[in-house]
């Protein structure tokens, strides 16, 4: 039996379901199913210009394995530009990190739910000195 | 807006209870009026699932933020669902009028 594969932790998932190609030829050449920890790996290294070892660790994985899925995650994405496929984003093997803050002045962690993301202050303290937190 | 705050007794000079789903009494404050009331955990001393049922219990009462001294997994993941806010205090020795008081 091949090993239990780990979670891949991420931060947020990706902002859209896929992309697909317009003025292809053929209007239904297939499509690739992008992982969302292979766009995690794509967006760290690529957007956020981490190397792989600080990325790894922020995925919860080893240099190694992050290396395969950033691999898988280039040769996906060329192969969907090359053959002008759809690309489809799908869960795959990621976690979702919760996003967990510190507030600086009371030292509360605390969550900020999705529809008051815009509220940023401490909710025992009203401060604004808050911080992300990456708690497992 | 209702707030929650895990309580080890059914007074405001009671100690703040460090557990989620197997806190004692749950103290629900009104933040608009600054009213309380009480509750005691029926979960306490429940086997598996006291996290899941509370989050449950929160639902029902229409709390939009739980202050507690951790949450389990699951019910992170549930309250996260339910849009409630979370909020983590790590300091001992507080009681439940302390929190109150520090809120407003």
């Amino acid at each position: 039996m091949p090993r239990r594969r780990r979670l891949r932790r991420m931060v947020s998932p990706p902002g859209f379901k896929g992309y697909r190609p317009y003025g292809a030829n053929s209007d239904d050449s297939g499509y690739v199913e992008l992982l969302y920890e292979e766009y995690e790996a794509l967006k760290l290294a690529d957007y956020n210009l981490m190397n792989h070892l600080e990325a790894s660790k922020l995925m919860g994985v080893s240099r190694a394995t992050f290396a395969r899925i950033y691999e898988s995650a280039r040769r996906k994405i060329a192969q969907a530009l090359v053959e002008s496929k759809e690309i489809k984003t799908v869960y795959g093997n990621a976690h979702l990190d919760k996003d967990w803050y510190v507030c600086n002045d009371c030292y509360v962690r605390f969550t900020i739910p999705r529809p008051h993301r815009h509220r940023h202050h401490c909710p025992m303290c009203k401060s604004e000195k808050i911080e992300l937190v990456n708690q497992k | 807006m209702k707030t929650v705050i895990t309580s080890t007794g059914n007074g405001v000079n009671s100690q703040f209870d460090k557990r989620f789903g197997r806190a004692a009494w749950f103290c629900v404050l009104d933040e608009e009026t600054g009213k309380t009331e009480f509750y005691e955990n029926p979960n306490k001393d429940a086997q598996g699932g006291a996290g899941t049922k509370t989050v449950e219990k929160m639902v029902e009462l229409g709390v939009s933020k739980v202050i507690s001294g951790d949450f389990g997994p699951k019910a992170k993941d549930l309250l996260d669902k339910f849009n409630i806010q979370m909020v983590i205090i790590q300091d001992d020795d507080v009681t439940v009028e302390d929190v109150i008081r520090k809120i407003k």
